[in-house]
């Protein structure tokens, strides 16, 4: 999907740059295989860009200016319609929107707007990533045992973080597919204040 | 009843062995030791990083003579410590202060990973250009 709107839009300047929040490079193959992208399509097993950006769930979806700027922060999007019955989103009005921005520049959105859409961080959310960065280490020492105690402290402390609490199932041995991950999305899946902003 | 042991000490994603005591929960490090792990040094004039300093209420709960105590230290830095005495490792984060600061600059943060040949990419290569950064993953 991305590749196509690289191959739509790039001469204009525009590059889907698309991180996988994957324990490893095999995790996310088969998906970049079948993508074929020519722009970035990277993995990040050590979720710096989820750290970094504070993503709590996929995928989300940031803007970037060409100074570097966010000037739309992290949406719940998809790229197809795919899953639609399950979120009840179409891919339709975002790719419109992105077209729209990369074609006549609509759509930015002002600082202050961007500010009160972006999740904030607080301490237990901070210590949750701590937890899950200690827990990713303990399971590539081979400590299993004690790499699952900190993976569930860490979800524990940000319930609403499903990089942590989804993304740690395959690490786990736990199928995110599967009853685990039906019982966790009965919380209800995590909301984004971005969800709210309007799609042109 | 104290135990020097090596410790694995997680900061931000890297991990550095260091040489530490042990006595119950209190996890002491060799102030030479942290400041080669983590850049900070315990002085006079409080917590040191560089030119920057941050003054430290009670001296003498965050070093002693075998070094820095792990959690009295993230505290004075306001910095989360995830801690596993028995695994001998700990994981120090960044604070929500921090990140919060940094998120409201509205500069998008600068990182390189790799693609599935290994090939490095950076945020920053793509400077000029309207970047749409997805985040998503196999799960």
């Amino acid at each position: 999907m991305w590749q196509a709107l690289h191959e739509e839009l790039g001469s204009q300047g525009f590059v889907p740059f698309t991180v996988a929040l994957d324990r490893s490079a095999e995790d996310a193959r088969p998906f970049i295989e079948r993508a074929r992208p020519t722009h970035p399509s990277v993995i990040d097993s050590e979720h710096v860009v989820a750290q970094l950006y504070d993503v709590r769930n996929v995928p989300t979806m940031i803007w970037i200016d060409e100074a570097g700027r966010i000037v739309r922060p992290h949406d719940a999007q998809f790229g197809t319609d795919t899953f639609t019955a399950f979120h009840g989103k179409h891919a339709a009005p975002f790719l419109a929107a992105v077209r729209a921005w990369v074609r006549e520049g609509k759509g930015a959105l002002d600082p202050a707007t961007v500010r009160s859409h972006t999740p904030q961080p607080t301490k237990a959310t901070q210590l949750a990533r701590a937890h899950r960065a200690l827990a990713w280490w303990l399971h590539q020492q081979g400590r299993a045992e004690a790499a699952e105690r900190h993976f569930l402290r860490a979800g524990e402390l940000s319930p609403g973080d499903w990089t942590i609490r989804r993304g740690s199932m395959p690490i786990r041995g736990v199928n995110p597919m599967g009853p685990q991950f039906f019982e966790l999305a009965k919380e209800g899946v995590p909301r984004y204040a971005a969800e709210a902003l309007p799609l042109e | 009843m104290t135990e020097t042991t090596r410790f694995t000490l997680i900061d931000g994603d890297r991990p550095v062995e260091v040489d530490a005591t042990l006595a119950g929960d209190a996890v002491r490090v060799a102030t030479a030791a942290l400041r080669d792990a983590t850049g900070w040094e315990f002085k006079p004039e409080g917590l040191c990083q560089g030119d920057v300093c941050v003054p430290v209420r009670d001296a003498t709960a965050l070093a002693g003579p075998g070094g820095v105590e792990l959690a009295a230290f993230a505290r004075a830095l306001d910095r989360p410590l995830a801690l596993d005495v028995a695994e001998r490792a700990a994981a120090l984060g960044t604070s929500a202060a921090e990140r919060s600061a940094r998120l409201a600059t509205l500069q998008a943060p600068d990182f390189r990973l790799p693609d599935l040949s290994g090939r490095m990419h950076s945020l920053s290569e793509h400077r000029g250009k309207k970047v749409l950064l997805i985040a998503y993953a196999s799960w």
